[in-house]
């Protein structure tokens, strides 16, 4: 017994390998900043006065800002997700296309992948306001502008939102898609052109199947992202259309309840957490278990 | 007949095909330039509108073109309370993320890069889950520990959240840029004597150099562009994107986009920075 325990001590004293000393420090920075505010989070959500129970929930389901904010934060990624996969793809496959001053246009679209949300929302608060730019260039043409931003009016509030989150997050999922792009070898696409497949063709059975690992990484990667739109929102409209992010800060910074904010965080958390696993269950690679589609 | 047609054709339906040819690239371009047109007019908006006076901003319908250039709103808003002490802390809050994320990140990028040990893959998929974790969910229970803890309302407490939400893409950054440099020279500076490390100092590093920084680029607009959890664990000393939303109820449109502009200046230099580098990081990275 002793002897098997020496054995196992000693080659350990011995050396440390240098792996150990390059991971640690980072597996330790996150357990302490990610992992302990997770748990504490999680132990905060939960716990109400005496003991532990679902007391903040429900006070935080009986908000009345609260399901508009589910309703409103779901919409838009039902609806914003679809519009901006199609477009950074239209984006990517015009870049492909190699035209004068690919250069030059890859930079410009590429430009809104650092600015913040906040800063996005502000620029299109300049176009959207009752006196923006949207409503003069419709006064120049001698149409009468629209209330864009009205509070009693959701559809045009979530359409500013959608364009300026359009705007502001197309660009990720280009250069991913560009990226991705560039991996797929020149072959394939002229093989399919010599037997005669048409662009459509080429696109539909080559292209978009071949890109499969970026699409999808770019859809987890973005959805998640989607989950946490909030300064956009906030910029254009204050809490007149309210998202989830949104309410969470403010249950923080202005109603000072930590805890309702804390259920709420982990609302959001487990949303985003199911949609991933949902996204990865059904974008499984088809090879993987016979052809589904 | 057989013949002068066959002679025909081809030069008529060369003639067609780049026909059909010449009419794709200009729709190419023409979609192109509609693209541009979305991505660039906003920025051109904004300018247009920091750089008004505030009579031409109260004005209806507003000139879409500069008018009556003026350094009144942007300069109100760089000299109103707390802007200027926030683009310092924006600064330090984003060099010291940068910094810490490097030194806690890259060495755990050089192992995921270099070695092949037990426990690599959890090691990268526990990275791609603490990607998924929303800033929220960090940045509450982070401002309670912080203020028990009197870190609370420092840069020092953005800073750790920041360094905290970059680790995770600086490792992924520097394992792809330490890939690329060939381990034989590293291995060759070790027989001419080197130790490790110093051939890690004097032969990998300044091949990496350029890639890890581009992944710096990429920490400092992180951090710099972060805004929700600066402005909870944050009162007064707010970062510049905390200071702008926590003023923003309260403020007159001029103000906010004056501010808009200022956030939106470093994102255009950052990208023509790392334009070279945007689709190697990401089309490595994120597979």
């Amino acid at each position: 017994m002793a002897a098997t325990q020496v054995t196992e001590v000693a080659p350990r004293r011995r050396r440390i390998p240098p792996v150990v000393w390059l991971i640690a420090p980072s597996v330790l920075f996150m357990a302490a900043l990610m992992g302990w505010p997770t748990i504490s989070g999680l132990i905060q959500a939960f716990k109400t006065g005496d003991g532990f129970g679902f007391d903040n929930f429900a006070r935080m389901a009986a908000d009345p800002f609260f399901w508009p904010a589910v309703r409103n934060t779901l919409l838009l990624i039902v609806i914003l997700i679809p519009v901006q996969f199609a477009l950074a793809l239209g984006m990517a496959l015009l870049l492909r296309a190699k035209p004068k001053l690919s250069g030059l246009y890859f930079y410009i679209w590429a430009i809104p992948l650092a600015v913040s949300d906040l800063a996005a929302g502000l620029v299109w608060l300049s176009i959207f306001t009752d006196h923006g730019y949207l409503n003069s260039f419709l006064s120049h043409l001698g149409i009468d502008g629209v209330n864009w931003l009205s509070y009693d009016s959701n559809t045009s509030m979530f359409f500013a939102v959608f364009i300026a989150e359009l705007w502001r997050a197309t660009s990720l999922v280009l250069v991913i898609v560009v990226a991705g792009m560039q991996g797929i070898p020149k072959d394939y696409d002229e093989a399919a052109q010599v037997f005669g497949a048409s662009y459509w063709q080429r696109l539909r059975h080559v292209t978009l199947p071949l890109l499969r690992p970026s699409l999808q990484v770019a859809l987890i990667l973005r959805t998640i992202l989607a989950f946490q739109t909030f300064a956009v929102a906030q910029a254009l409209t204050g809490r007149d259309f309210p998202v989830l992010v949104g309410e969470t800060y403010n249950w923080y910074v202005a109603l000072r309840n930590p805890s309702v904010a804390s259920a709420l965080a982990l609302v959001i958390l487990a949303i985003s957490m199911i949609t991933a696993i949902v996204y990865l269950r059904a974008l499984r690679d088809p090879s993987d278990k016979g052809g589904k589609r | 007949m057989t013949t002068s047609d066959t002679a025909a054709t081809p030069t008529r339906g060369n003639s067609a095909a780049l026909r059909a040819h010449r009419w794709r690239r200009f729709g190419v371009q023409v979609a192109c330039l509609a693209v541009t047109a979305f991505m660039a007019i906003p920025i051109y908006l904004i300018a247009v509108a920091a750089f008004s006076s505030r009579d031409a901003l109260n004005e209806f319908p507003r000139a879409l073109w500069p008018s009556d250039l003026s350094w009144d709103t942007m300069g109100t808003f760089v000299s109103s309370t707390g802007i200027l002490p926030a683009f310092g802390n924006s600064l330090i809050v984003g060099v010291n993320t940068l910094v810490w994320s490097l030194l806690v990140g890259a060495p755990a990028g050089y192992a995921l890069a270099r070695y092949a040990f037990r426990g690599r893959e959890p090691y990268q998929l526990f990275l791609l889950f603490t990607r998924a974790l929303p800033i929220v969910v960090l940045s509450v229970p982070m401002a309670q520990l912080f203020l028990s803890t009197g870190v609370y309302d420092t840069t020092t407490g953005v800073t750790l959240l920041h360094t905290a939400l970059a680790l995770p893409t600086t490792v992924l950054i520097t394992a792809a840029v330490f890939v690329a440099v060939p381990r034989d020279v590293e291995e060759a500076a070790q027989i001419f004597g080197c130790s490790p490390f110093s051939a890690f100092v004097r032969v990998v590093l300044p091949l990496a150099l350029p890639g890890v920084s581009a992944a710096s680029i990429f920490t400092f607009v992180l951090s710099w562009n972060e805004v929700l959890g600066a402005a909870v664990l944050t009162l007064n000393r707010r970062t510049l994107p905390g200071q702008v939303l926590s003023t923003l109820q309260y403020s007159p449109e001029a103000y906010r986009f004056a501010g808009g502009f200022a956030l939106i200046v470093p994102a255009i230099i950052f990208i023509a920075l790392m334009r070279k580098y945007l689709l190697n990081m990401w089309g490595t990275t994120l597979r």
